[in-house]
């Protein structure tokens, strides 16, 4: 592993992805010229192929948001916003979103974003999504705004009722908002086919995901599970180029897994594989490739991730349906991990540590995060109790520099590498004895 | 051939060192004060320590005499104290040649120059004996014992008794010249300082007075009768025992640094490890049924819950904000001009405790000019202070899972008797009276004895990066 690599080494997959951000922002800074409306909503339950169904365009706020943090322009774009009046308790997202709007909406390719045509909240599990809408509204007044009220997974289940409450809203709301706004009608048989290719693409990223549950795991189900999911979580859901793009990836990490090899790191393949760790919670996006280094130094690979199942929990069986496109949409928004109670996720925690045979689970708890920060001790607890894995726990935050510590990060993960480390050696003293 | 193993945990504020034989059993320590030079700090720490195991050989060997007759007992402490004076006047030395050399480079005035020079002369003339003194008659108890707290305080009083204009200058070249005389690394001679301890000692026994002035200091009186009779015939037939142990050489098998400072220790990657694993480890062997362990130290406070082989299951420490940790205690300690070991007793005199809303230090001295301002007492305040870092070392307790039977409190801050009311206090209200609190009097050690014991256990760690080849731990 070259140790000054500064060029991070990337996968085919990651260069077709590349590009095919690239060409959606250049599409971006050239609706005025092309006329295409855009539309700004959010990652979790969003409604990329009806979107798409309508030709329009999505631009993600959060998505816009950690791209900056990583390119080291959040700082900056946070001490505006709390210089507007932002505190600095609020969600660090919104606050580099509203900087960057302040600094002349210039997109992570360096071209500029456009003004929404429209404002799609599709998902209402997170407050701060709501007032982050709000204050939207007021910087681009007149735009129009439509509201999906998505009900919390209270019981554990999703109800027909609540499917009926959400397609209700679909018909009524959102699409007669997206047909005035396009100028277009609503297309139930493009949306039908564009959910055929959603499916396919849904079933690689699970197949794609799971293969971590092998020894070595071929891939980082975090530090590159975030590249992994970006096509299907943001605007290619439901496109041809979505589904080549998860076939290549597929191809790829099948091909690592038939020659036995490790995941790629920015410095190349990581040769042994030492501790195989579930996470909780986003990574932190401005310092992340120290932060992924802290752990690939170690020989600590992630098996199983919460975050990248934010867009959809596809592994619990959920898939696009073309013979109910709608209904599917609504089953979809109300699906998203954070829409899921506090025992599901649990739940679904325990089963990732057990299914990847993990050798422990880490808690990035995230200052800005409150939908994920709920319950986060509760279930720390739980899971340590029941699968009976050492449980680690740091602090960081999405794209607030200032709330990265990288001494403090790292002297608690070397020591719960550490932990991990001696955990092995000692039980394995202990079958020898028996 | 006996092997030893060294633990060294250079903490934010302390370093300290611990030597271990095959049983496990702490035969030396050492502890110095962290300085900017990391190595020496955990150098000075080391040689500490196997200056005192020196003496607990030397004591071990001679279990059955000590019993059968205290006076040696009491002879080998006051040897051992003379012994850290005896390194403290060769380290007073150099601080007097770094003092000269500011003053020649700092003044430009030759005038001047001999002014000062003349004014230290007599400072260090009059403090020199009264450190002596201490050290002789064991009177540095309580307070601090690190070369630089000793000597600052004796040179500020100094000062203080000086003209009012010439305390900035005598105060820039003292603070141009501790530093560099602190780390200094010196390689003492254990058998020349022995024998100039064994000197002074002979001189202290002939001249204590025939009779006793004091009647009601029973105990030290009935050692000191047992040796001014026949100190000459104890310290004789110590002789040949003690130049036994001078010439012993400590082969130091293995080795383990931990604490904050632990990635700048000179020491091989395998044999770096953290020091949350090194306190449970320290703790669950002193105390090997517990489960719960709070460490508060310079910078941090950790809970850690470890597992009945004294591995940790899981911890936290604090994040952001240093506030209830030793350093905070070394802040308002500042701010009410009064020494760091004095605070816990002052607070222990706490009629009620004076709420402090912040602990955030720098607030807190804010808040303690406030109240003291509106009448309250200072041991009020205290009392308020120090259940406050408890308050907040119970929120990590309870983040951490809470406090299970045996709870065990290490670090440098479980010396101080008024924390260890209040926690003693809120563990039971909040996790009732059945939990067993253990601190131990090397709670301060606990880190560098956990190190030690994985060197033992040659526990290394292989991580894939950063090896080193060779280790080269035989010192």
């Amino acid at each position: 592993m070259s140790k000054n690599a500064t060029e991070a080494i990337k996968e085919k997959s990651m260069v077709i992805q590349k590009d095919m951000l690239a060409n959606l922002f250049h599409e971006l800074s050239k609706t005025k010229e092309t006329g295409k409306k855009v539309v700004y909503t959010f990652v979790p339950g969003n409604l990329t192929e009806l979107i798409l169904s309508f030709d329009m365009l999505p631009v993600y706020p959060e998505i816009n948001a950690l791209q900056s943090g990583m390119r080291k322009k959040s700082g900056a774009y946070i001490r505006d916003a709390e210089k507007l009046g932002f505190s600095e308790d609020v969600c660090t997202y919104v606050k580099c979103d509203i900087g960057m709007m302040l600094n002349g909406n210039i997109g992570p390719t360096g071209e500029k974003l456009p003004a929404p045509d429209l404002l799609l909240l599709s998902y209402t599990g997170c407050f701060t999504f709501m007032k982050w809408f709000e204050n939207l509204e007021r910087l681009y007044p007149g735009v129009p705004v439509a509201m999906l009220h998505t009900p919390y997974q209270e019981d554990g289940n999703i109800t027909p009722e609540q499917v009926e409450y959400m397609v209700k809203q679909l018909k009524e709301e959102v699409i007669p908002k997206m047909e005035k706004v396009s100028g277009k009608k609503f297309d139930m048989e493009r949306l039908s086919k564009m959910m055929t290719n959603s499916a396919k693409a849904e079933d690689l990223l699970v197949k794609i995901l799971e293969t971590a549950k092998n020894k070595p795991s071929p891939i980082d189900a975090y530090f590159a599970g975030v590249y992994y999911i970006g096509p299907i979580f943001t605007a290619f859901r439901g496109t041809d180029e979505a589904v080549e793009y998860y076939k290549e990836l597929y191809a790829e990490v099948t091909e690592r897994l038939r020659l036995g090899l490790g995941p790629v790191t920015p410095e190349g393949e990581l040769k042994e594989e030492k501790f195989r760790l579930v996470v909780e919670y986003p990574p932190n996006w401005t310092n992340f490739r120290e932060f992924w280094k802290i752990f690939y130094d170690a020989g600590a690979v992630i098996v199983a991730s919460s975050y990248t199942k934010v867009g959809g929990v596809y592994d619990l069986g959920f898939r696009h349906n073309p013979d109910e496109p709608l209904e599917s949409l609504s089953k979809y928004c109300m699906g998203c991990y954070t829409n899921m109670n506090l025992p599901q996720r649990v739940n679904l925690l325990a089963d990732y540590v057990k299914e990847y045979k993990a050798d422990g689970f880490l808690i990035n708890s995230i200052k800005s995060c409150n939908s994920f920060s709920a319950g986060q001790l509760m279930i720390m607890r739980e899971i340590e109790q029941r699968m009976e894995v050492p449980v680690g726990f740091i602090e960081s935050d999405l794209v607030d520099p200032r709330y990265f510590s990288y001494a403090n990060i790292k002297n608690r993960l070397e020591s719960y590498f550490q932990m991990l480390e001696q955990r092995k050696i000692i039980m394995a003293q202990d079958a020898e004895k028996v | 051939m006996n092997k030893y193993y060294l633990g060294v945990d250079l903490g934010s504020t302390t370093s300290k060192a611990v030597i271990i034989n095959e049983q496990d059993e702490i035969i030396g320590r050492g502890i110095t004060n962290t300085r900017a030079n990391y190595s020496v700090a955990a150098d000075i720490a080391r040689d500490e320590a196997i200056y005192n195991a020196r003496f607990s050989v030397l004591k071990k060997k001679l279990e059955a005499e000590i019993k059968a007759n205290p006076a040696y007992n009491k002879y080998i402490n006051d040897l051992e104290s003379v012994f850290q004076y005896e390194q403290f006047k060769i380290r007073l030395d150099k601080l007097g040649e770094e003092l000269l050399k500011t003053c020649h480079t700092f003044f430009k005035d030759e005038e001047v120059q001999e002014k000062m020079i003349q004014h230290l002369r007599n400072i260090r003339k009059s403090f020199k004996p009264v450190i002596k003194h201490d050290y002789l008659y064991n009177n540095l108890g309580a307070k601090n014992q690190f070369f630089r707290d000793i000597v600052s305080e004796k040179y500020n009083e100094e000062v203080a008794k000086l003209d009012m204009t010439l305390f900035e200058p005598l105060m820039t070249v003292w603070d141009k010249s501790i530093s560099p005389a602190e780390n200094q690394l010196i390689t003492f001679d254990f058998k020349e300082l022995v024998d100039k301890a064994m000197e002074e000692l002979r001189e202290k026994y002939k001249n204590l007075p025939d009779e006793v002035m004091d009647q009601t200091s029973i105990n030290f009186d009935a050692e000191l009768n047992l040796l001014k009779g026949n100190f000459e015939k104890v310290s004789d037939s110590l002789r040949v025992h003690i130049d036994e142990i001078a010439g012993l050489e400590f082969n130091i098998t293995n080795m383990t640094g931990t604490g904050y400072g632990r990635a700048l220790l000179p020491f091989p990657q395998e044999c770096i490890r953290s020091e949350i694993l090194c306190h449970a480890f320290g703790a669950h062997a002193v105390f090997p049924d517990t489960r719960t362990v709070l460490d508060i130290g310079g910078q941090d406070t950790k809970a850690i819950q470890v597992d009945r082989y004294g591995l940790v299951t899981s911890f936290q420490m604090n994040d952001r904000c240093a506030a209830g940790c030793g350093r905070y205690l070394g802040y308002i300690a500042d701010e009410m001009s009064i020494s760091l070991n004095e605070l816990g007793p002052m607070a222990m005199k706490a009629e009620k405790e004076v709420n402090i809303c912040s602990t955030c230090p720098v607030f807190a001295g804010a808040e303690l000019r406030e109240l003291t301002n509106l009448g309250e007492k200072r041991e009020d305040i205290l009392g308020g202070l120090h259940k406050a870092i408890i308050m907040r070392a119970m929120s990590l307790l309870a983040r951490s899972g809470g406090v299970f039977n045996e709870f065990t409190f290490t670090g440098g801050v479980a010396r101080n008797p008024a924390v260890i009311k209040y926690l003693s206090e809120l563990v039971r209200e909040n996790y009732g009276d059945k939990i067993k609190i253990n601190i131990h009097t090397d709670s301060i050690f606990m880190g560098a004895l956990g190190g030690a014991m994985f060197a033992r256990r040659n526990m290394n760690l292989s991580l894939p990066t950063n090896k080193v080849e060779t280790a080269e731990i035989n010192k």
